[in-house]
């Protein structure tokens, strides 16, 4: 153990861990961005311009996934340098859980419909 | 009072709400109202109630709150095990035409209770509070990250706890099974206030726990010492990163099912109803991929304590401390790919059940790894067969047996045969018991000494120890073989008179389980009234060989004088064999966070609401909400948050330790 003071954990005061750096013009992209990416999904229900509808759900989705990384990258800051990279890393490990969580569901409750589901139910629902 | 006004005050509580008619409940609250009473003056007496509100509710120390924590875990173990005592009794007794002595509606709620309590407030909270206690010690800090959350954070625990201990006086639990699956957790069938006393019981202590697993894996990543890069931390603290990794990634699942369930039970929505599109089984694979990780959020911290007693007790390194670290990593990603073999009987085809069978069968393997380091660092070590080993050889005998019996449920075809069956019970019993249990006391007794000052009395501790063990053994192993019979679970009475004897070898099993309990209290008294005795002055009555030893027992406030360099995975050890002195001069302020009764007032106020909701007090709830934000905000405005402890008194608390220390000599 050394008798030196190395700052104590909780309460020193870094501000050098790579952090995305915040600017005006920054905030003002990203927002514009994301207004954008949210009037388009809007316009495309409201207006009908794709023929059916489960290809607009499609797109729609894709649209939030976009303005997930828009929010990532312009309003959390997050590049893969912040935090030493723990940033990143926190990023794939969420990726990693909500792709198993979403696809095992969708493949669960697929066949869950399929095998389970009363017939005469399945004709009314959409 | 109009008719009207009552309802809008009192909602749906009325005097009928009052279980005044179960001679059951009316006498454990004349014993709990009486305990309390007692309490309550003693306290009084011996003016007790400024100092525990001054260092203890409003304290942001994380010792302190582990041992909160540790506490309400116990407290809820006593009720926890009522209940599993209840049962054992009803079904030992409920054969040939009797009844047994619990009526239907209160025996479901009892098994309901028993679930809920054992897994949410007694294994978090022992969990927590170890890992509370230990890992910012073990990593050389001077507390959490954010020492207010985590006082905040217990305080929500005990909000939820005591919302599933105001249901057994007002109103009526859950008759649902631990888990509530609707459509009977629904209004339709539900339609009283148990599940809503589940629903935001547990919403309420989710949010504490979810905000404990941030604060930890903060601390972890941000908070080690110079020197303790991730390949050096004690094991310990891995598998804490990893658990409060897997409370972060699952809690919000079960927070998420929850607001689902009671969007559907308070304004009729159709997420898990049958009929309207609804679906109850997408409720079923939802709370399992939260529950799965669950069982590895409890189990993992237990491996972490048993890796750091058998090193220590077996005065070896830990073996294949790259290997343990690596086998914690994958588990901790292979529990979110398990969790259909809860359901393998629900209807999914063959190709999803082989899929979630053939996962389930590779996550034992890093288990089975960890088994063979922990033997392999036993060999040829000189093992000292003190109370924490000892527990570690009963979890290590237990749970092999346990993951044996998980492998074979793994199967689906066994599965089918299996399902629902006692056989499921006495599994997953023989894995948490034999695991998580007997991993907490291990823990317990391992730093207890740490935390107080003095050691835990071996004589008590040796008899809470057979006891468990052998009760454990005697109360489970019948419930496999009736499993195997066929005999499913949640059964109030039993037509076939050749059960009743397992059953029997059962009730005395949980009555030597009982006397297991009643010994670990009486270690604990015992030990308090011994403690010149058993005092521990050096601060490493284990000769051990990670740094929460290198400090006095119990530990300064500050944790350490001066930041300690770590150069080896086994740090104080390291420091021990190359002769380190403690520094004896220098001391300077050392700068720590105020206490601040924010977090226990914030949690009264959640708690409230909880209330208020469940019976339907809408004022109530709302009041309460409105009051949380101003309490938040307000504290916003706190300036006074830290303070320095002068140096003046870390030389006289650093002085008081070199006089023990040469006095020990």
């Amino acid at each position: 153990m050394s008798t030196n003071t190395h700052a104590a954990g909780a309460h020193d005061h870094h501000h050098d861990d790579g952090h995305g750096h915040s600017t005006f013009s920054g905030y003002m992209l990203g927002f514009v961005l994301s207004v954008v990416l949210t009037a388009i999904p809007f316009w495309l229900v409201m207006s009908g311009a794709l023929p059916s509808k489960q290809i607009t759900a499609l797109v729609i989705m894709a649209f939030a996934v976009v303005q997930i990384v828009v929010h990532m990258i312009y309003f959390l800051h997050m590049n893969t340098k912040s935090e030493n990279g723990w940033s990143m890393m926190a990023l794939i490990f969420t990726i990693v859980m909500v792709v198993i969580a979403l696809s095992g569901s969708l493949w669960v409750m697929n066949h869950l419909n399929s095998n389970m589901m009363p017939i005469h139910e399945m004709t009314g629902m959409k | 009072m109009s008719p009207d006004l009552l309802k809008f005050i009192f909602g749906r509580l009325g005097f009928d709400s009052l279980p005044i008619h179960e001679l059951i409940l009316v006498g454990t609250f004349a014993v709990v109202a009486l305990g309390g009473v007692t309490l309550l003056a003693g306290l009084t007496y011996f003016r007790l109630w400024g100092y525990l509100w001054r260092e203890w509710f409003t304290t942001v120390d994380h010792k302190r709150i582990g041992i909160m924590y540790m506490i309400l875990g116990i407290v809820m173990l006593l009720r926890g095990f009522a209940d599993a005592l209840m049962m054992r009794a009803q079904q030992a007794m409920a054969f040939g035409g009797s009844e047994g002595f619990l009526p239907a509606h209160h025996y479901d709620q009892v098994f309901t209770a028993h679930g809920v309590i054992m897994i949410f407030f007694v294994a978090m909270p022992l969990v927590t509070g170890l890992m509370n206690f230990v890992v910012p010690l073990q990593i050389g800090a001077r507390d959490v990250s954010f020492p207010f959350l985590n006082n905040f954070s217990f305080w929500m625990t005990v909000g939820g706890a005591v919302l599933v201990m105001l249901s057994l006086f007002i109103g009526e639990f859950a008759r649902t099974g631990w888990l509530a699956y609707p459509p009977l957790s629904n209004i339709g069938y539900s339609p009283d206030v148990g599940v809503d006393y589940y629903i935001w019981g547990l919403q309420v202590a989710g949010v504490g726990t979810t905000l404990s697993g941030i604060n930890l894996i903060c601390t972890i990543v941000k908070l080690r010492c110079p020197g303790m890069t991730m390949m050096r931390m004690p094991v310990f603290t891995w598998t804490s990163l990893c658990t409060n990794i897997l409370i972060v990634a699952s809690f919000p699942v079960l927070t998420v099912v929850l607001a689902l369930l009671s969007l559907d039970r308070y304004v009729g929505t159709n997420f898990f109803t049958n009929d309207f599109g609804g679906s109850p089984m997408m409720y079923v694979n939802l709370i399992w991929i939260w529950g799965h990780p669950e069982v590895y959020i409890l189990v993992l911290p237990a491996f972490g304590i048993f890796s750091e007693v058998t090193s220590t007790f077996s005065g070896k390194r830990l073996f294949g401390y790259t290997s343990m670290v690596y086998a914690t990593v994958v588990i901790t990603i292979l529990s979110y790919l398990v969790w259909l073999h809860h359901f393998f009987t629900m209807g999914s085809g063959a190709s999803v059940n082989s899929f979630f069978g053939i996962t389930t069968m590779i996550i034992s393997i890093p288990t089975g790894a960890k088994m063979f380091n922990w033997l392999f660092t036993m060999y040829r070590g000189r093992i000292r067969y003190e109370l924490p080993m000892m527990w570690t050889i009963a979890f290590m005998l237990t749970f092999v047996l346990g993951g044996m019996t998980g492998v074979l449920l793994a199967v689906p075809p066994a599965d089918f045969v299996l399902h629902n069956s006692l056989f499921l019970i006495a599994h997953f019993h023989n894995v948490i018991i034999g695991g998580v249990v007997f991993g907490a006391f291990a823990g317990i007794n391992y730093w207890f000494p740490k935390a107080f000052g003095f050691r835990l009395d071996p004589f008590w501790g040796k008899c809470s120890f057979w006891f468990w063990v052998t009760g454990f053994y005697m109360a489970f192993m019948p419930l496999y073989v009736l499993g195997l019979m066929g005999v499913t679970r949640r059964l109030r009475v039993f037509d076939d008179p050749s059960l009743q004897i397992w059953f029997v070898i059962a009730a005395i099993g949980a009555g030597l389980v009982f006397l297991g309990i009643l010994s670990m209290l009486m270690q604990f008294a015992v030990s308090f009234l011994k403690r010149e005795q058993l005092k521990d002055v050096t601060g490493d009555p284990w000769d051990a060989r990670t740094l929460e030893w290198a400090t006095s027992s119990p530990p300064p406030d500050y944790n350490f004088a001066f930041t300690p360099v770590v150069h080896d995975n086994d740090a104080w050890w390291d420091m021990k064999k190359r002769g380190y002195q403690r520094p004896l001069t220098g001391f300077k302020p050392i700068h720590m966070p105020s206490s601040t009764g924010t977090g226990i007032i914030l949690a009264g106020f959640a708690t409230a609401m909880g209330f208020g909701l469940v019976w339907y007090m809408w004022w109530l709830a709302a009041l309460s909400f409105i009051a949380m934000l101003a309490v938040g905000i307000g504290h916003t405005f706190n300036y006074h948050r830290d303070f320095d402890i002068p140096a003046d008194d870390v030389i006289r608390t650093e002085d008081a330790r070199t006089k023990l220390l040469a006095g020990a000599k």
